[in-house]
């Protein structure tokens, strides 16, 4: 299968064979990472620019390595040293890096919409690598790629994914995912944190952390950040450790062979406790990994490497 | 000088509607008549005066009362690069309204008189359409205090209103009802919370939730209007409230009449035509505040047209630039221009049976006139402002056309059918096509 898309910018606009393309390609690169050389000629002389106007260390490292282990030359831009705080609109930054003949614009914004907006007007390929509260497919993709490595598949799996689902786009990006490869997706948290209308995606939702976790296959922890205690959204973060944290308490009702996951990063002890975090379940380290392999695979697929990967 | 509107069919909601004749002389209507009548050749005066008359043919047309637009946003003072006072009595002319009322946002704010006194010269040299400035219920619009509502009403003020800046402070609310009151001023209402508005931008929803953008719950307006309309009969001063977007504050306004509440209200043609639907896309003009809201809204708008809750269709035309527009979306301003679109639009209603061609006029021109306290209407006597409109005619929406400086409309490449084809102001045609 060829692949034909121009950007990844969603996990709405990908099929389910795409993310099969995807998934099946990141496997193959996985391998590359652990050459004691890593590093194949695929994607020399192919220019990759991650435009990350909201700060990211994990992401954009992530990024920088997969670029790097294909060769590709990898330029960083900040939203601090943009011309952004010149006051340069992002429709004429865009226009400007675009100018230079990148092959690929990876982009963060802590604005929903701003990677379609930007794949509307450059020819570029653009990766989203997170707008606001829209979407973060890499990271779905990283997910479902740690999930079939472990489970073997992922369709008929229950993922429950539980915290701020409302200021989260790795929970829209992974409902969506998980979805569309024939997993069942429960959600949880106060309901706060559940956004009105998101059954629509094909979810169902409990307030209890409890009756999420209790069959699942897979629970995914969301970040909590800090500063949304402001916005009234829970009381403290004491209080939400008790209730709605992964504590050893609550993993009592767990299966067996269920699967911790985090996007990072973790705030220890408030949604995740330190030994459920460590513990034997955990893969949080593994998406960390995965993460590279599905950067290049993508890199490779937009940047229109050459056909075999192994040919070097 | 003699002009004589001909043929077409005379709507004045409650009063007339055949097919007449009208006679105007020196800006004014001196006979209206059915054909047959005096007013037809058989006229003493038209005979003697043949020579000078000039004669519009409306057959197949309808002539109505001038249309009144009570919410626009002309940017004069301030923001002439998005429109000016004159710009915008072009794009209102066009429209087929012979009025506007322009809301004080403008930079400075329309809070004194100097200022309303600079948009009505402006006004005058346009010499287009009549231009009614509506100044600000608080100093700068932040709600701390009144503006002197004696001078601005000399000044030629026609109402007050915080439009934008809602006034949250409702003793300040209360004192500004009481105290326009004494001088029979009008204040419009922009109900909204905006504590639970928040940093909302659009409508609260799986539409909302989907695309990751934070919503604005259809409760953030219907607690302001339930508010106001609290105020409105505690002070028993008129209250007007500006461009409803919800079932439920459709509901409160339709409860607060019962109770004979000196509450009117208004639309604009993107609630009733349009829902959260057309953001898609990260579509900045549909954009705005109230945001465009669901399915069911949309159809209680309609209900609230059609019984009669709501008074009156206005546009609450506001220009934007590709500034404004052509970045992200959460960033991009609110509004879109209207004054070009909304006999179309407002048409489109009709057609579809919601209401009669009548109750369309009534709410685009009789029902401002009276709410706002102004003489007009096809009558004898009265100021010769008059729209006609040709209901037939087909068109594609060109925004690169428009008369407006800018073109932040949803509506472009819509296929339209009826339009305002003549628009004249006190007997002189400042629109025709």
């Amino acid at each position: 299968m060829q692949f034909a898309k121009k950007d990844i910018l969603d996990m709405e606009s990908l099929s389910v064979d795409e993310i099969a393309l995807i998934l099946d390609t990141a496997q193959q690169m996985k391998e590359i990472s652990k050459r004691p050389v890593k590093k194949v000629p695929t994607l020399r002389g192919k220019t990759i620019v991650l435009f990350f106007y909201e700060p990211s260390t994990r992401t954009r490292t992530s990024f920088d390595i997969a670029a790097k282990r294909l060769s590709a030359d990898s330029i960083s831009i900040s939203g601090s040293a943009s011309s952004l705080i010149k006051g340069e609109t992002l429709v004429d930054t865009a226009r400007n890096l675009e100018a230079m003949n990148p092959d690929v614009i990876v982009m963060r914004h802590f604005r929903a919409g701003a990677s379609h907006m930007l794949a509307k007007i450059v020819r570029t390929s653009i990766i989203n690598a997170g707008d606001g509260m829209h979407a973060h497919p890499t990271q779905s993709l990283l997910d479902l790629m740690t999930v079939r490595e472990n489970k073997g598949k992922i369709s008929g799996l229950r993922v429950a994914i539980i915290g701020d689902i409302s200021h989260s786009r790795v929970a829209r990006s992974n409902i969506i995912g998980f979805i569309k490869m024939g997993a069942d997706v429960v959600l949880a948290g106060p309901p706060t944190m559940i956004p009105k209308g998101i059954e629509i995606l094909g979810a169902s939702v409990t307030y209890s952390v409890n009756d999420a976790v209790c069959n699942a296959d897979v629970v995914m922890m969301l970040r909590i950040q800090k500063e949304r205690q402001n916005s009234f959204l829970f009381p403290t973060e004491r209080e939400y450790a008790m209730v709605y944290g992964l504590t050893m308490q609550k993993m009592k009702h767990a299966k067996k062979d269920v699967l911790i996951m985090h996007p990072g990063p973790i705030n220890r002890g408030v949604e995740i406790a330190p030994e459920v975090a460590d513990g034997p379940y955990s893969i949080i380290i593994d998406q960390v990994t995965n993460g590279v392999a599905v950067r290049m695979a993508l890199l490779y697929l937009t940047a229109g490497g050459a056909r075999n990967v192994d040919a070097d | 000088m003699l002009t004589l509107i001909k043929g077409g069919r005379v709507i004045d909601p409650g009063n007339l509607d055949s097919i007449m004749d009208i006679l105007i002389e020196d800006g004014k209507i001196v006979e209206v008549g059915g054909q047959r009548s005096e007013v037809g050749s058989q006229s003493s005066k038209l005979k003697a005066q043949s020579s000078k008359l000039k004669v519009i043919d409306a057959s197949g047309k309808i002539v109505t009362p001038g249309l009144i637009d009570m919410h626009v946003h002309f940017r004069e003072p301030g923001h002439e690069y998005k429109e000016t006072i004159k710009t915008g009595c072009m794009a209102a002319a066009f429209g087929g309204f012979t009025a506007v009322c322009t809301m004080p946002n403008t930079n400075p704010v329309n809070d004194n008189s100097q200022v309303t006194e600079y948009i009505l010269k402006k006004a005058g040299l346009a010499d287009l359409v009549r231009v009614y400035p509506v100044a600000a219920i608080s100093p700068g619009l932040q709600g701390k205090g009144l503006c002197e509502y004696g001078d601005l009403k000399d000044a030629g003020a026609i109402a007050v209103s915080d439009d934008g800046n809602p006034v949250t402070d409702s003793q300040l609310m209360r004192r500004a009802l009481e105290y326009a009151k004494g001088f029979d001023l009008l204040v419009i209402s922009h109900c909204e919370d905006l504590d639970l508005a928040g940093c909302g931008a659009m409508n609260e929803g799986a539409v909302a939730t989907r695309m990751g953008l934070a919503g604005i719950p259809n409760a953030s307006e219907s607690i302001a209007v339930m508010r106001d309309i609290a105020l409105c009969e505690l002070t028993g001063a008129r209250l007007h409230i500006a461009h409803v977007s919800t079932t439920e504050s459709v509901r409160a306004i339709r409860n607060a009449k019962k109770r004979g509440a000196l509450v009117t209200a208004e639309t604009a043609p993107h609630y009733f035509t349009l829902t959260e639907d057309a953001v898609e896309g990260y579509n900045t003009n549909a954009k705005m505040n109230p945001p465009l809201r669901s399915m069911q809204d949309r159809e209680a708008v309609l209900e609230g047209l059609s019984d009669g809750t709501i008074d009156v269709i206005a546009t609450d035309h506001a220009p934007h630039s590709s500034i404004e527009k052509d970045v992200e979306f959460d960033l991009a301003a609110n509004g879109i221009i209207g004054l070009e679109t909304s006999v179309s639009l407002s048409l489109k209603l009709v057609e579809k049976g919601v209401i009669t061609i009548a109750d369309l006029i009534a709410k685009m021109s009789t029902n401002p006139a009276r709410i706002l306290g102004l003489d007009f209407g096809i009558k004898k006597g009265k100021p010769a402002d008059i729209t006609i409109i040709d209901p037939d005619i087909t068109y594609k929406v060109d925004a690169a056309g428009f008369q407006s400086l800018s073109r932040n409309t949803p509506f472009d490449g819509w296929d339209m059918k009826g339009r305002a084809v003549l628009t004249m102001v006190g007997g002189k045609v400042v629109f025709g096509r």
